[in-house]
């Protein structure tokens, strides 16, 4: 992949200066379904210091009969089957057996689709109610912060996980704020009741880091700088070229082990696993012209841009992100609130789908993100209005196996195929209709909440007294 | 100045392509074959509508078509009144961080702007206009926001044309919001309550002593003349007053306000009114509220939840479904949605009838306008839409949208950038030329 970068790029000092590909990487561990190392951290030092604590919750084999199934990975299964067992799914099809002792859900004309996934999502340390004291996504102290990870501000009884699991979101990815040019590292949860972020950590789950274009960090540090958008390319320069030097002296210790390892620096050992691939860029970027330079710096110092968030000019370069292998992970229909959003359109996501490149309906916001299907719907709407056919095989794919790729975890869920977690959710009705709802979500084959089973619908301890009644009635 | 220029260049750009898609206005137009929708009466299969001058003449399963009238075959499809979004800042906000693009908020005296007449401020030249207009918003509450008292509201049609083409009636509404002290310039719900009495008070000393107040011979006022004299049909019961607020003890609050100065009020958000609906019933205030939000986003809205509109129904209170789900600006870029709000009602518990109720009569109700908005019937305004299924579902267009008989089917700038760039495809380093 870097050599192709190269070759791309005209520049020679650029390449010179590039980091020798996986070579130099240490092996890294690959961790099992019950936590141990993270594929993102394991390089050493900083090999994985708050380790995943989750256990999956108590599971019976599930069979789920009589459903429409979007498997997200080919077409729509009519009146089929699935079998969850052992937190996998062991079969779908159009019928399945039934193992001894199986709970049976008959689903007559019912759907199902894999957990939905939100990759953009500030659940936790944006939570509800909220205000300053819980006010903990923007580390906006410094426009450079690759230090800090989300997960430190994460609280586990942020109300709005139960509601996002009741949405039928089973995945998140937890990212800092867009104060920042470099905001930090995200985390990867799964949408479980927990008394600890770490109990909500997917095992093995790769981190990514945020990068925001624009105006928010050149609004956010007008006084100190920068103030303008030439400063943040400067800014996001200097901080890979520290980072490349930081990344060249631990990886030749890595090599040899010989004499004192040298000092260690936070934010530089998040920005040296980013160029060694490790870590996923997530951008928060709005206007084509700039993503193309964020591509171009992403050149310069040899590492890849995972996706765009936000994008909302993405279909105007969707030709270029589709040759670059990136993704756009993109609203529906929000525009305009800033002149960076203004040349939004709802057609984005079937454009950037049709040249090719992956589109993501992603939420950055705990309302939004329990509707992911249905904000799927307008865009796939939007698209068939425009004359670009997009079906409900496509769309399935934008909240489901696309964002679990942009988050590195497309092997293990995203879709409804044999050997995948079981991350399911089963609707009322089509997913994409405005009056179907979640009725039962499963993480890992567990039961994790049933809208007609108040026993099943998980309550925050901030809820307890002071939110006077179950939801879902 | 150069930006003021480049907008009238902008300006005039629109005024052209308004021009363009003005069809003739004296005319008949016969609607049929469509599954009508009355909401004053049960839906009509096959029905026929038909508008004459702007005005629908007759609605029905056996109407006479008129010679000469132009015939539009809606089988297959569903017929309602415009859709009417009662809580919105189009044409007040055009570019939420760019500040000289917001007039929605007035800076008032003392947390005061009821003199505020926030239609002055629109711009009928906004962008945001066609969007709304093309999925079957017709006519629209446009609210101020901010301070204690935010100003007068107005009802406008989502026509283009100049800010007088668009109005309805100006006021509306009086708008005040009781849910944040600070904005209000106090320390508490309590004292909020008292300064808003006081500006009751002194507008009720201040109606009966104009002549004093005029020769300088009268106390001090907690507000300036203006404020006063606007603040006199909302005492006096004529023109309502929407009262922003969440919390079910500010709603108990507002309603004793209410009973006490015997104000005709609205309560607009209302994220915890389920927990007061009886009293509201009982009260005869509608609630205007959406149902996609059930997020706790602050202790003075931590009963919020989806069922809301639906309880609220249930207990008897009329319901306006607007855009409350705190994303994806409802209430300007998003007008659109609220056909959203209404599918999400209905899946958490709302009859499909009174969610179409919902935005159509029932805001026609509370803004005193059902002579002319909100049902299909004969004598109300051609504010007409044809659907080509199920108006919520998001696979349903708009395809034509009449108001006051009249279609301005005007390609929208996203319009304009999707065909732009679905024709080019391939424009990266090529100029975009067009």
């Amino acid at each position: 992949m870097r050599a192709l970068v190269c070759m791309v790029l005209v520049g020679t000092m650029a390449c010179a200066s590039r980091p020798v590909p996986s070579t130099n990487t240490p092996p890294r561990a690959r961790s099992d379904s019950t936590g141990g190392v993270g594929l993102g951290a394991a390089s050493f030092p900083n090999a994985d210091p708050f380790p995943s604590s989750y256990v999956p919750f108590p599971a019976r084999p599930t069979v789920i009969r009589g459903v429409n199934i979007f498997t997200a990975a080919g077409p729509l299964i009519r009146n089929g089957a699935i079998l969850l067992q052992n937190g996998k799914i062991t079969a779908v099809g159009q019928s399945v057996d039934v193992p001894a002792g199986a709970v049976v859900i008959e689903g007559a004309g019912k759907y199902v689709t894999p957990g939905i996934i939100d990759n953009h999502s500030h659940l936790g340390v944006y939570p509800s109610p909220g205000g300053n004291a819980l006010s903990d996504g923007n580390e906006s102290t410094n426009p450079t912060t690759p230090h800090v990870w989300a997960e430190h501000s994460v609280w586990p009884q942020d109300p709005q996980f139960p509601r996002n699991l009741a949405g039928g979101v089973t995945t998140l990815q937890v990212l800092p704020g867009s104060a920042n040019l470099i905001g930090g590292r995200s985390v990867v949860l799964k949408v479980v009741p927990s008394r600890t972020v770490q109990g909500m950590k997917f095992p093995g789950a790769r981190y990514g880091m945020k990068m925001a274009c624009g105006e928010n960090p050149k609004r956010v540090y007008a006084g100190r700088g920068p103030a303008t958008r030439m400063g943040n390319v400067a800014g996001y320069r200097a901080a890979w070229i520290g980072a490349e030097a930081y990344r060249r002296r631990w990886d030749k210790w890595n090599a040899d082990r010989k004499g004192d390892p040298p000092a260690r620096d936070l934010g530089n050992e998040t920005l040296a696993e980013v160029l060694r691939g490790n870590i996923f860029i997530h951008n928060h970027c709005y206007r084509a012209d700039e993503m193309a330079q964020m591509i171009d710096i992403s050149k310069e110092f040899g590492y890849k841009i995972r996706s765009f968030h936000h994008g909302v000019e993405a279909y105007k370069l969707a030709d270029l992100l589709a040759r670059e292998g990136i993704s756009g992970s993109l609203w529906s229909d929000w525009g305009s609130f800033k002149m960076e959003a203004l040349d939004a359109v709802r057609a984005n996501l079937a454009l950037v789908d049709r040249a090719g490149a992956r589109a993501i309906v992603h939420s950055d916001d705990p309302s939004g993100s329990q509707r992911l299907t249905q904000e799927a719907a307008k865009a796939m709407a939007a698209g068939n209005a425009a004359g670009i056919p997009v079906t409900e095989e496509q769309a399935i794919k934008w909240v489901t196996i696309n964002p679990a790729w942009t988050i590195g975890l497309d092997d293990r869920i995203g879709s409804l195929e044999a050997g995948k977690n079981a991350d399911v959710v089963l609707w009322s009705g089509n997913p994409f209709s405005v009056y179907s709802r979640p009725e039962k979500v499963w993480i890992d084959g567990a039961l994790l909440y049933d809208r007609f089973d108040p026993a099943q619908q998980w309550r925050t301890d901030f809820e307890l007294g002071f939110v006077p009644f179950a939801r879902n009635q | 100045m150069k930006k003021r220029s480049h907008q009238s260049i902008r300006s005039l750009a629109v005024a052209a392509a308004i021009v363009i898609a003005m069809p003739a206005a004296a005319q008949t137009i016969a609607i049929t074959g469509g599954r009508v929708f009355p909401v004053t009466g049960p839906a009509i299969d096959g029905g026929t509508v038909i508008v004459t001058n702007g005005k629908i003449t007759a609605v029905g399963a056996n109407v006479a078509i008129p010679a000469g009238a132009q015939r539009i075959d809606a089988t297959g499809k569903w017929v309602t009144p415009g859709f009417i979004n009662s809580s919105t800042q189009l044409g007040v906000v055009e570019v939420s961080a760019v500040t000289n693009t917001r007039d929605m908020s007035a800076r008032g005296k003392d947390n005061i702007a009821a003199a505020f007449t926030v239609w002055d401020g629109l711009n009928p030249n906004s962008v945001m206009l066609a969007p709304a207009r093309n999925e079957g918003i017709t006519t629209v509450a446009v609210i101020p926001a901010g301070g204690l008292v935010s100003g007068q509201a107005a009802l406008l049609n989502v026509v283009p044309g100049t800010t007088t083409d668009m109005i309805v009636k100006a006021p509306v509404a009086m708008v005040a919001e009781i849910g944040d002290a600070s904005s209000a310039g106090v320390s508490s719900r309590g004292e909020l309550m008292v300064k808003l009495r006081e500006l009751l008070e002194d507008t009720r000393y201040f109606q009966t002593r104009r002549a004093a107040y005029d020769r300088a011979e009268t106390r001090d006022f907690a507000a300036s003349r203006l404020d006063l004299q606007a603040m006199i049909p909302v005492i006096e019961g004529r023109l309502p007053l929407i009262i922003t607020v969440d919390r079910a003890s500010d709603i108990d609050a507002a309603l004793r306000l209410a009973r006490e100065f015997n104000l005709k009020i609205i309560i607009g958000g209302g994220a915890e009114a389920w927990m007061v609906a009886d009293r509201l019933a009982a009260a005869r205030v509608p609630v205007l509220t959406g149902a996609m939000n059930n997020i706790p986003g602050g202790f003075s809205a931590l009963g919020q939840r989806q069922e809301n509109a639906a309880m609220l129904r249930r207990a008897g209170v009329s319901v306006a479904l607007i855009g409350n789900a705190g994303g994806g600006d409802e209430e300007a870029f998003n007008v659109r949605n609220l056909k959203q709000e209404a599918g999400n009602a209905v899946a958490y518990g709302m009859s499909w009838d009174d969610a179409l109720r919902s935005v159509t009569l029932t805001p026609a109700e509370i803004f005193g306008v059902t002579d002319r908005f909100g049902s299909l019937q004969a004598g109300r305004d051609g504010n007409v839409v044809i659907w080509s299924g199920d108006p919520f579902e998001f696979t349903t267009r708009a395809e034509r949208v009449f108001i006051g008989g009249r279609e301005y089917p005007e390609m929208t700038r996203q319009d304009m950038l999707t065909e732009r760039y679905k024709a080019l495809p391939n424009t990266y380093n090529t100029p975009v030329r067009r």
